[in-house]
Order: C-alpha cells, then sequence, then structure tokens
C-alpha cells in the first residue's frame, strides 16, 4: 500500500514490508541526521502535544528542519484555546488547514484515531493514553534491526509496566510481524491487559512471563525495560505497591549474554541504575538518537520527499 | 399467526414484526431501533405471551414505518432469538433471523473512562467492531477495549 499520504495510528496498519521499506529509508536517513536534506521545503508539520513529552516531540521536530521543512504547535494546552474550553475536534480541524501533516499526543485512548477521521492530512500518532505509540516501535525495532541485522530469531525480554506502557502494546504488536522469542517480566499486578494478552494468542505468538527479572536475563538478546507509568494508575495507591519493584543493576546484567542489549524508549526513574550506562549492554541513548533519522525516514514517506 | 395473539393486537398493513423475542426485552428492541413512541407511527408490544419455541415471548409491531435490515439486526444484540418479518398488504414478505452486524455504532458506551468516545465535548459516536458472535465479543474501534456481552447488557441497561 505504500507509505505516502498515510495515517499512523497503530503499528498494525502497516505490513512488514512496510516496516522495512522505513528501515531502509531510515538507514539512508541517517547520514543527514546532523545535516540538512532540503526535500519537505514549504511542507509544515504540526506537534500537537496535548501531554508532556521530551524525545517524541523533539525529534519529529529536528527530523522536519532537517529535511527543510517547518514546524508550528503546542506543548501542553495552557497557552492554547483548549484552556478556554476548545474540544480536540476543533483544534485538529484548524491545524489540518495550516499544516501538511500533524502529530498527536493525547492522555486519551482513541484520540489519534479520531484526529484522523477529523482531519484530512495525515496525522501521526505519537502516543494516546495507555493504548498506541506507533513511531516509538518503530524506532525500538529499527534499534534492533540495527544491532543484531535481523528481528527473526531474537529473544527478547520486557521488563517493566506491560499493563500501562503504551509502548509495550505497539512493541508487541510490531514484534508480531517477526518470529522472536518473548520473556514478559513484571510485577504481578502489572501483567499485560486482556486486549494484548488476547492479540497474541490471536497471532500465535509464544511468550512467557515471569516475575523474577533473573529468571529470563541469561536468555535475551535484548532487555526492554519500560518505568512504571505513574500518571496512568486509576488509584495512587496501586501505584505505591509496585513502586521500585524492579531494578536493573550491574548485579543483574552480570548473568546476561555478552551481546545483550538493554533498551528503553526513556524517560527512566530508577528502574535502570546508572551505573549500567557505561556498560557496553546499554543502547538506550543510542536508541534515543535514532529517534531522528526513523523520523525523518518517517516524514519523508508520508510527504513524499524525492531526492537521489 | 394464531388467533389467540389476534385477541391481543390486530395484523398490520405493512410494516415489520418482530417475533420471538426473549420475555421482557420489547422496550430494549424497541430503544435498539430508536423508536420512543413520539414519531407519530403506530407500535403495539406484546409482552410475556405463549411461545412453542420460548416458552415466553414478546412481540413488537411496527406499522407504517420501513426499517433496514442493518437496523433490525442491531436488535440482535438484545434479542439474539428475534425473528422479523416485514409485511406489506398484509403478506409477509421476507422474514429472516436476526445477526449481530459487523459494526455497531454509537449504541452502546465504550467502559473505558479514558476512551475518546466518552468525552461529553467531541462530535464522536461509539464504534465497535464484531469479532465474535458466539460468544458475543465486540472491540472498541477507537481504544480497542474488549466487550462481553456482560459489558454490552450492562451499557444498555440490561440487568
Amino acid at each position: 500500500m505504500g507509505w505516502l499520504g498515510r495515517d499512523v495510528i497503530t503499528v498494525l496498519d502497516f505490513t512488514r514490508e512496510d516496516l522495512e521499506v522505513l528501515f531502509t529509508e531510515a538507514l539512508n536517513m541517517e547520514k543527514y541526521a546532523k545535516s540538512r536534506l532540503d526535500i519537505l521545503n514549504g511542507k509544515v508539520l504540526a506537534l500537537a502535544f496535548f501531554e508532556p513529552s521530551t524525545r517524541t516531540r523533539l525529534s519529529f521536530e529536528t527530523a522536519m528542519l532537517r529535511l527543510g521543512g517547518s514546524v508550528i504547535g503546542f506543548s501542553g494546552t495552557e497557552a492554547t484555546s483548549m484552556a478556554k474550553g476548545e474540544n480536540l475536534a476543533d483544534t485538529i480541524r484548524m491545524l489540518d488547514s495550516y499544516a501538511n501533516a500533524i502529530v498527536i499526543r493525547h492522555s486519551l485512548e482513541g484520540a489519534a484515531r479520531f484526529a484522523a477521521e477529523v482531519a484530512e492530512s495525515p496525522v501521526i500518532n505519537a502516543g494516546d493514553g495507555s493504548q498506541n505509540h506507533p513511531t516509538q516501535a518503530m524506532l525500538d525495532l529499527y534499534t534492533m534491526w540495527r544491532e543484531f541485522g535481523t528481528i527473526d530469531g531474537l529473544s527478547i525480554g520486557i521488563l517493566g509496566d506491560l499493563r500501562y506502557a503504551r509502548v509495550v502494546n505497539s512493541l508487541i504488536q510490531a514484534l508480531s510481524y517477526y518470529k522472536v522469542k518473548l520473556h514478559l517480566i513484571s510485577p504481578e499486578p502489572l501483567k499485560p491487559r486482556r486486549e494484548l494478552l488476547e492479540f497474541m494468542s490471536s497471532r500465535g505468538m509464544a511468550y512467557d512471563w515471569t516475575d523474577d527479572p533473573y529468571k529470563a536475563i541469561g536468555d535475551v538478546d535484548v532487555l526492554y525495560v519500560v518505568r512504571i507509568q505513574r500518571e496512568r494508575f486509576p488509584d495512587p495507591m496501586e501505584y505505591e505497591r509496585v513502586r521500585g519493584a524492579y531494578r536493573v543493576d550491574l548485579k543483574l546484567i552480570e548473568r546476561a549474554k555478552p551481546s545483550m542489549i538493554i533498551m528503553h524508549p526513556l524517560p527512566r526513574v530508577d528502574e535502570v541504575d546508572f551505573a549500567v550506562d557505561s556498560t557496553h549492554h546499554a543502547r538506550y541513548f543510542k536508541q534515543a538518537g535514532l529517534g531522528v533519522p526513523l523520523r525523518m525516514a518517517l516524514l519523508k514517506l508520508i510527504l513524499g520527499g524525492d531526492h537521489e | 399467526m394464531s388467533s389467540k395473539k389476534e385477541l391481543i393486537i390486530s395484523k398490520i398493513r405493512s410494516g415489520v414484526v418482530i417475533d420471538h423475542i426473549p420475555a421482557g426485552r420489547a422496550l430494549l428492541v424497541l430503544r435498539m431501533l430508536g423508536i420512543t413512541g413520539r414519531e407519530g407511527f403506530r407500535v403495539a408490544l406484546v409482552m410475556n405471551v405463549e411461545s412453542g419455541k420460548l416458552g415466553i415471548k414478546d412481540i413488537v409491531k411496527v406499522e407504517g414505518r420501513e426499517l433496514t435490515k442493518d437496523e433490525l439486526n442491531l436488535v440482535a444484540l438484545v434479542a439474539p432469538t428475534a425473528t422479523v418479518n416485514i409485511i406489506r398488504d398484509y403478506e409477509v414478505v421476507s422474514k429472516f433471523k436476526v445477526v449481530v452486524p459487523d459494526v455497531i455504532e454509537g449504541l452502546i458506551k465504550c467502559k473505558n473512562p479514558r476512551c475518546i468516545t466518552n468525552q461529553q465535548r467531541e462530535p464522536i459516536k461509539s464504534r465497535f467492531r464484531v469479532v465474535s458472535r458466539e460468544p458475543l465479543k465486540l472491540v472498541c474501534d477507537y481504544c480497542g477495549t474488549i466487550h462481553d456481552l456482560g459489558d454490552i447488557e450492562k451499557s444498555l441497561g440490561i440487568t
């Protein structure tokens, strides 16, 4: 189906082949990630961040600027008319008339799909509630692909908040296109939701679950760590009960394969010890860095920038 | 139709007869069809009458309003056993058993309070895809939350 003019609402809107086109393009874009490639001159990208973000917003912004385009938008709703009570639909309609594409992050689930129904321009979901974060999953798979040259055959441990973290949802959806071994590791109350478990079984994905990272660490090629999503807990007491329940430290990674890499979508709170940063296992900062070429590739494919 | 039933309501000239509704669900059937009684056309309701198939059942008759098959299939959510008879000039011109449609819009409220469809001030209607009919399972098209029969009945006010 190709990428031109497409909305990016969930990873499942795309095929494995689409993802591989994106990865090849991202590899190509790495050459320009610190320079400039004027292929989106005159195009405007709207960043509608109703929820906080550092990496996703800035990497989209950087990507658009590196491609020669411009960026408009807001981060937080205080300085916009939403503070006066304007709704999402009207805000999106306005951005749609100003920009060539819209990147949206919102705290409510399904907000990005709704925005895509309202807007004529392509809408890119940069995170909606605890539902989806497709471009993060694309970046995560790209990082694995860059590191190992393949995704098929990898053993992947996902450690942390499997219940509320949208990146976990999107990552597992994306991994469903590949033959991987999945170890899910979380405290009992943060096990995946029924929707995700049913998705995995509908796709025939094999996985095991444990609450003890020591049991899985020796087998994994990738340890993907997510923080506990404090802001998504309906009950703060529930958060207090699981807070600090897991931690990746030097003691844990002693038992890992030498080639094992640790990924994290960031921000981290206390689930990865700072001492781990200087080990050869740490890839989370590199992963975040790849966010720019990956999003350059995405914008190029969607907005149709041509270059030699 | 037996003469016993005709004692209760007479035949209709043209419209729809929805038969084999589980007893006590006739009002919900009207709600599924969006019929409030204020539209002006004639509606007849029979509740708790004897049925060979169901023991007791409800029947709804609507006269003077054309209902599409898609509209009528929504009845399956609350009355999976219902059969529909389309009547023209006192004759049954078609008869079918309702089936839950593939997509259900606007009727059911998503149980996820953080779903965009539960925002009051957005021009949005709920939309569910049917992923299984037996057992009934719907998925919110916006937030992906799975709804079982119990959730659907709760949303529709069936206890």
